[in-house]
């Protein structure tokens, strides 16, 4: 137990204990503690910061578009899955689909250049075909929807694993009851499906929210130099290219810090809301 | 091959669902599988091959390894396999060590402190340091350029903790008492009882770790010299930044790399990864789930 504990206190909470820096102006030669305080100074310049507040819109837009195009995906591929009664079949599609989860950022972002880059695999195929060709991965139009659709190719298989298991926790005896009283494929789905599997969408969707502004800071910042910071900016590739490029450490933690407390704060609130709404949430 | 299993009150699918699901289905095992097919082919392809094609190759007409002959004798990247390799190896068994003996103290009723530390482990989940002050902190603690920078700051994973912890919470307490009636001690029941009866959960557990420590190259960037970076951050530089490969031997920068070198580093990075996953594939559902569920 003790190695663990130690690490916790180290690295997290000595971590935690850090974040002072964000009241502070962080002098190399002096070091975290000898530094002089600021107070609020570094919050003060950061609400003032037109950068930092392109940076959470970024982040807001990315994060809203994941939360409209990606979480229904894996809800879809694992109802699909679920219907499957040819279980090898089943298990193989599976495989394949947990895979990229697997896969490095680094690896995902070169898969992709290779595919829908100049040279890639769509447009020689368009050129070939005598069409125009298309700058996706360079084009800051096209940004938002790539990053979404990297988030999918990556992790919706993956995704399907919680689903799949709230879905075979159903008894099969109450499916073949609602079939026997009379309800068709689609009723089954409505009365027997979806209930079943609802705590876990709304568990999920609490955790999405208190994650909301963070999205992806290593894909984003292998990103940020083909787009630009304009649309590739989020929170997290702010305070790194404040921080740790730009060495304003104070500045940049007091980004962090901010982007920490209203990631915590909305947990609670959304978890709040759950039991409202009679549901198990997070934690009680 | 295990055939259908419909239950006798399921109506039969008609013809036009059935369709519809084989092309959803296929879909989706082709946009998983296309992208690896043209790197691997890509790698396998001559350089003029690639040229001629305008990038990149479906399937290459003759089969060369002269991409992967070129990695092996420059040097950078068998140094970055090493790196990535050990630091994978090493920061594995560390975290497993420190992740199961954490887990198996947080299992037990009663243990002292058992309580506030799973509070306090739990909080650091709800609220994660932050990049900056993680950073200050490995420099303040002299770890930048060495090795332990990757490891240390990552060393216990809560996820995987909470997996493990709930994993062992779902051994019967009988096995417990009979091994106690035994006069096993604390760690003889955590060897000779719980972790035989573990496996799928520590496979699954592994494999989170040893795959985190293999993909991981930002904290590389940020703490390590250009010289010890691990495969992955090799793989930044010179494939997806696109810049030139240089000589370690001889320290001249060469042109960008051909594309099919630039594969065949992209083949090299994943290729482990691919060799683990199908033994510990059947373990997720399993390990993952009677962890995460009963928690």
């Amino acid at each position: 137990m003790l190695p663990g504990v130690a690490y916790f206190l180290l690295f997290h909470y000595g971590a935690l204990a850090g974040n002072v820096i964000a009241f502070k102006e962080y002098v190399p030669f002096d070091g975290l503690l000898g530094s002089p305080w600021v107070g609020l100074g570094n919050f003060q310049r950061m609400f003032e910061d037109a950068a930092f507040w392109d940076s959470v819109l970024n982040t807001l837009w990315i994060a809203v578009l994941q939360l409209v195009f990606y979480f229904p995906v894996p809800l879809g591929l694992a109802l699909l899955l679920h219907t499957l009664t040819w279980s090898s079949v089943r298990r193989f599609v599976q495989s394949v689909a947990y895979l990229p989860h697997f896969i490095s950022w680094v690896i995902v972002v070169a898969l992709f250049q290779q595919v829908l880059g100049d040279t890639g695999l769509l447009n020689s195929g368009l050129s070939g075909a005598g069409l125009h060709t298309v700058d996706i991965i360079g084009n800051p139009d096209a940004f938002r929807p790539l990053v979404v659709a990297q988030v999918i190719w990556k992790d919706a298989g993956w995704g399907t694993i919680i689903f799949l298991a709230a879905l075979a926790q159903v008894d099969e005896q109450q499916y073949e009851a609602a079939a026997i009283d009379g309800a068709g494929p689609w009723r089954r789905f409505w009365h027997v499906t979806l209930p079943a599997i609802r705590p876990v969408v709304v568990l999920l969707l609490i955790m999405r929210l208190g994650d909301i502004l963070s999205v992806g800071f290593e894909q984003m910042l292998l990103q940020r130099d083909a787009v630009g910071p304009e649309t590739a900016e989020v929170i997290d590739t702010f305070v790194y290219y404040q921080g740790i490029v730009g060495g304003d450490y104070g500045f940049a933690a007091a980004a962090g810090l901010f982007k920490g407390l209203v990631g915590a704060l909305l947990v609670y609130a959304a978890n709040k809301a759950a039991h409202r709404l009679g549901e198990q949430g997070v934690y009680r | 091959m295990s055939a259908s299993a419909r239950p006798g009150w399921m109506e039969k699918p008609r013809p036009l669902t059935q369709t519809a699901k084989a092309l959803a289905l296929a879909t989706v095992v082709l946009l998983v599988c296309v992208p690896f097919l043209v790197i691997v082919s890509t790698s396998l392809a001559s350089t003029r091959e690639v040229v001629d094609n305008g990038g990149w190759v479906l399937w290459p007409s003759e089969p060369t390894l002269d991409a992967y002959r070129d990695i092996f004798d420059g040097g950078i990247v068998t140094h970055a396999l090493g790196v990535s390799a050990g630091v994978t190896i090493v920061g594995t068994l560390l975290s497993l060590v420190c992740t199961v003996t954490l887990a198996y103290a947080l299992s037990r009723p009663g243990v002292f402190g058992g309580k506030p530390v799973l509070l306090l482990v739990l909080f650091t989940f709800l609220f994660p340091p932050g990049m900056i002050p993680s950073f200050l902190l490995v420099k303040e603690l002299g770890l930048l350029d060495s090795y332990a920078s990757l490891v240390l700051p990552v060393l216990v994973n809560v996820f995987n903790l909470v997996v493990l912890r709930g994993f062992f919470q779902s051994i019967p307490e009988e096995l417990y008492e009979a091994a106690r009636l035994d006069g096993a001690g604390d760690w003889r029941v955590l060897v000779s009882v719980v972790l035989p009866l573990s496996k799928a959960a520590l496979a699954v557990v592994g494999l989170f770790y040893a795959v985190a420590y293999w993909n991981s190259w930002f904290y590389a960037s940020l703490y390590l010299e250009s010289d010890h970076w691990p495969l992955q951050q090799v793989l930044r530089t010179y494939v997806v930044a696109g810049a030139g490969l240089t000589d370690a031997t001889t320290g001249e920068a060469t042109v960008t790399a051909p594309q099919t070198v630039q594969m065949a580093v992209l083949v090299i990075a994943t290729v482990p990864i691919l060799l683990v996953y199908p033994f510990l594939q059947k373990y997720f559902t399993k390990g993952v789930l009677t962890g995460a569920i009963k928690s």
